[in-house]
């Protein structure tokens, strides 16, 4: 009897979802663009807007609550990140909404270990060399530590830029950083300049993800990379339970204890429920043009890092 | 892509609508990692007036229904209960209470927000109680501390407010001021110790159960009542004549 029943049903939940859709389709006509804000609707102007005040609110307490909310794990994922990466002296990366700097910093001190490296590699494969010769590429070390490489924070919040900046200079880089406040969605980058572009935990963020993507595409070189580091959706039914109850019990609560500021701390659980899982993600980046994309799941999908080239 | 996002799960605290502005429904375990976090948070550092305030919403359950009750069974506090003023600077006419005589109410408390340079509009609005009568009683007890304070001629530092905290409590039952009043004098050194062991304490105390209830009192239409006299017939004892 269900059996039989089943079919019928199924075709009116059709006509209905048709229905539906024909009725989207009208309002749409009329009204601006419809997205969403968490789990509210909104425009696509009002959510740029809240999502601004959403960071505007957070920037001072951004590390603090990261710590507490991942309890500290976020620091490894960026770590894998970077490693990922695995950037050679002279790399230019874009870091897109690298707000208070965490990849900057990573891949800084990243280069300047592989520049250590190649330098003490290279005086061990010429130990015929004079002292006056060895003293000389002291001096060459010193002064290009980081072999040219250098990082570009782009974020389109000034108060997270500013919060980077002062980390910056309480953290003591200075070489090979630039700041720069600019929109994902238009970067205010000429075409193929940059070898390496990442975006971490900022494309959720971003209103139109396809702009974001044709963006990346752009500003990079011929042979660029693109990584993505984004939380994702998690597939195991049991773990996939524990993390909705942490995210949703715990995390609004976190933001009130800590930054006084429940909100954004709902919303930003919300927008993570709402971002397109590791294959549609996937699928967009391919959609990009960006070829060879692969995600790589961490923590079984709490976060997932996706790459792709252009070529 | 929209229809692959409707298949996953939405969810917020369940059934739970905003009952009045400002209002953040949750969940019994939200409420109680609240309570635990805000405790935390307000003994680490006592300036966190908004965890104060987050961990009397969520531990007032108990306390605020009966003070509403109290306030319902009063003429004076019914009247406030059906009015709901607000103190706030918008709603004080500060010139006119400036030029009121020493010693009357509205004065004296002008002349505490400005000595402790305070201003009611620092008052945090409920967030947290998910009742919308409750959080009108919660959001007078909070407008209405700072008159406590120039009633009971109270600074705004850590020793005053431990006294302010030990009346409240005892007035209100509200497990957040008990709390504070427990834990507060942690804070205090061994001379402001003895002070308020041995005089404040034991005068907020006999105050508090002597008096009437604080919240009955409709402050906005007494502006002009001396302070003496409004001690005198709520209740609470003439202060010590000791430096706070």
């Amino acid at each position: 009897m269900a059996a039989g029943l089943r079919p019928g049903r199924a075709l009116l939940s059709r006509r209905r979802g048709a229905l539906c859709a024909l009725l989207r389709a009208a309002r749409g006509l009329a009204a601006r663009p419809e997205t969403h804000f968490g789990f509210q609707n909104v425009t696509e102007a009002e959510r740029r807007e809240k999502i601004y005040q959403v960071f505007e609110n957070v920037a001072e307490k951004y590390d603090v609550m990261n710590d507490s909310m991942s309890l500290g794990i976020h620091r490894v994922w960026k770590d894998i990140l970077v490693h990922k990466m695995n950037p050679s002296p002279g790399t230019l990366l874009v870091d897109v909404a690298g707000g208070t700097g965490d990849i900057a910093f990573r891949f800084l001190n990243y280069v300047r270990s592989v520049r250590e490296r190649q330098l003490q590699q290279k005086l061990r494969n010429h130990q015929n060399l004079s002292w006056q010769e060895i003293s000389k590429s002291y001096q060459e070390e010193k002064s290009n530590p980081l072999g040219d490489s250098q990082v570009v924070v782009c974020d389109i919040n000034k108060e997270m830029l500013k919060a980077g900046m002062q980390k910056a200079q309480h953290l003591g880089y200075s070489e090979g950083l630039s700041w720069v406040l600019g929109n994902a969605e238009e970067l205010p980058f000429d075409d193929d300049k940059f070898d390496v572009y990442t975006i971490a935990f900022g494309i959720r963020n971003v209103t139109r993800i396809d702009l974001a993507l044709q963006e990346a595409y752009r500003v990079l070189k011929p042979g660029g990379r693109f990584l993505c580091l984004e939380f994702s959706h998690v597939s195991n039914p049991l773990l996939s339970r524990l993390y909705d109850l942490y995210s949703f019990q715990v995390i609004p609560v976190l933001g009130e204890v800590i930054a006084g500021d429940w909100k954004s701390y709902q919303y930003l659980v919300e927008s993570i429920r709402r971002f397109p899982p590791q294959e549609e993600l996937k699928a967009m980046i391919e959609d990009a043009g960006f070829l060879k994309v692969d995600y790589q799941n961490l923590n079984s999908g709490i976060v997932a890092i996706h790459s792709g080239f252009k070529l | 892509l929209a229809a692959g996002r409707k298949r996953m799960r939405l969810r917020r605290p369940v059934g739970r609508v905003p009952l009045y502005p400002g209002h953040i429904p949750t969940s019994p375990l939200q409420k109680a990692l609240l309570a635990a976090g805000s405790a935390c948070a307000a003994l680490w550092d006592p300036y966190r007036h908004d965890m104060v305030a987050v961990l009397g919403e969520t531990t007032g359950c108990l306390a605020l229904p009966t003070l509403r009750d109290r306030m319902r069974n009063d003429p004076e506090g019914y009247r406030i209960f059906q009015e709901r003023p607000r103190i706030r600077l918008s709603t004080l006419d500060m010139a006119w209470l400036r030029g009121l005589p020493d010693g009357a109410l509205g004065r004296e408390y002008i002349r505490f927000l400005e000595d402790n340079k305070v201003s009611p509009d620092t008052r945090m609005p409920a967030k947290f109680v998910d009742d919308e009568e409750l959080a009108y009683v919660i959001q007078r007890y909070r407008e209405v501390h700072d008159l406590m304070h120039t009633l009971l001629g109270m600074p705004t530092n850590m020793l005053g407010e431990v006294v302010v905290k030990w009346f409240e409590a005892i007035q209100t039952g509200l497990p957040m001021c008990v709390l504070g009043a427990a834990f507060g004098p942690v804070r205090l050194n061994a001379r402001k110790l003895q002070v308020l062991a041995t005089e404040l304490l034991p005068w907020a105390v006999r105050s508090g159960r002597n008096a009437s209830c604080v919240l009955n009192v409709y402050y906005e239409q007494r502006w002009e009542q001396s302070v003496e006299s409004l001690r005198e017939e709520i209740g609470i004892f003439p202060p010590p004549a000791v430096r706070v």
